[in-house]
């Protein structure tokens, strides 16, 4: 897609180490970041998986919910669940970053926009929460 | 006078070498400075130039951060030099290197071609689709008006937000932080009609959807610029523009 660079002689072209990442907390944060995608995502095979386990009969269902109570999966589900916090409290403190909110002339301060994000999921979290623990 | 004679201190600055033609890579040499807690790193480095060593090259020319030529790599992190207090680096050493990611010409001076031709590509000054003759007088703006862009407006230049980028390092064709930021300095702006122009350099695929948004062009910003902001909302504004055009095809678009 991009064409290489040409590199005049004379000049000295400096590479990017694959350790550059570890050179300031602030790469190291963006990789994390980075890498919470791959436990979200095989968090949701194992919960794929589980769906597709539900129709199979109550037996099925039960053993596959046994095998998730291995230490191993529930370290998994652990470290899962705090790259998903991690993901999604980063994400919505860039919301006031990014999304532009006006009203009429004047701008909504960005600490508002992230505000309001974090109260929405709040909300939303114990809607779901109230739905699936009533019963 | 009773100053001078008494043990001055001082203070180690291990900067970058280079000779075209004679090294191969870069190396560090050791150079010794008085310490005054009023000088910054610029002042170490013409220190170094006019009493010890006449043959170190560096840029700069301002010294009160407003050139942006003055841009080094100050212990890791893009700095201009003429802001950096020694004092803020006690004990020492220092460590003086060229602005990274970018080619080195010769010692601390890198090359400045490609952002050059990338500041050129993002078409960063007023366009109008119909220029007004000069007897009509300015196109006046609000205050407001002048807010929605002003703090793009401020980049000076310096290119630390290129050297903090670890996108651009990997990727030498993205456009980079400070070209995004001036052009949508340049599309925020109420008196500009150029954003058709310049959409075609931001959406390409080295243009802002390169960026990963590591944030560190932000960080570094000598002026508070906020370069990922201005790139982050440029996708934001493409990606409505996009999906526009896809609803309403006979000009929903910009």
């Amino acid at each position: 897609m991009t064409v290489p660079r040409v590199e005049r002689p004379g000049l000295f072209y400096p590479k990017l180490p694959a350790t550059w990442w570890l050179r300031n907390a602030n790469y190291f944060r963006f990789m994390l970041r980075e890498l919470s995608s791959v436990f979200i995502a095989v968090f949701l095979v194992v919960f794929l998986v589980q769906l597709h386990r539900l129709p199979q009969g109550p037996g099925a269902y039960a053993a596959y919910l046994e095998t998730l109570r291995a230490p191993g999966w529930i370290i998994f589900h652990v470290v899962a669940l705090a790259f998903a916090l991690y993901h999604s409290v980063t994400w919505f403190n860039l919301t006031g970053v990014v999304q532009v909110v006006r009203l009429g002339e004047r701008q909504v301060p960005p600490w508002l926009v992230a505000g309001s994000s974090f109260a929405l999921w709040a909300v939303v979290s114990v809607v779901l929460l109230w739905f699936l623990l009533r019963g | 006078m009773t100053e001078e004679t008494m043990t001055e201190e001082t203070m180690t600055l291990d900067v970058t070498r280079y000779r075209p033609g004679h090294d191969r890579a870069p190396r560090t040499q050791s150079f010794t400075v008085p310490y005054r807690k009023d000088w910054v790193v610029l002042d170490a480095l013409n220190h170094i130039k006019d009493r010890i060593d006449g043959t170190l090259s560096y840029r700069w020319s301002c010294r009160m951060g407003v050139c942006g030529s003055c841009g080094m790599m100050v212990n890791g992190v893009p700095k201009l030099t003429c802001a950096a207090f020694l004092r803020d680096y006690r004990p020492g050493p220092i460590r003086v290197e060229p602005l990274a990611n970018f080619p080195v010409i010769r010692d601390l001076v890198i090359a400045l071609d490609d952002f050059m031709e990338k500041l050129r590509r993002v078409k960063p000054w007023i366009i109008r689709a119909v220029e007004k003759p000069v007897s009509d007088g300015e196109y006046l703006q609000t205050p407001a008006q002048l807010d929605a862009y002003k703090q793009f407006s401020m980049c000076i230049n310096c290119m630390l937000c290129y050297a903090a980028c670890p996108v651009y390092g990997l990727e030498p064709a993205f456009v980079g932080p400070a070209a995004i930021a001036l052009a949508y300095r340049y599309n925020l702006d109420s008196r500009d009609e150029g954003y058709r122009l310049r959409e075609p350099v931001l959406s390409e695929a080295v243009g802002v959807w390169e960026c990963t948004f590591v944030g560190e062009c932000s960080v570094v910003c000598p002026k508070g610029v906020d370069p990922a902001a201005a790139i982050q909302r440029s996708k934001l504004a493409g990606a409505t523009d996009w999906l526009l055009s896809m609803i309403m095809p006979w000009g929903g678009r910009r």
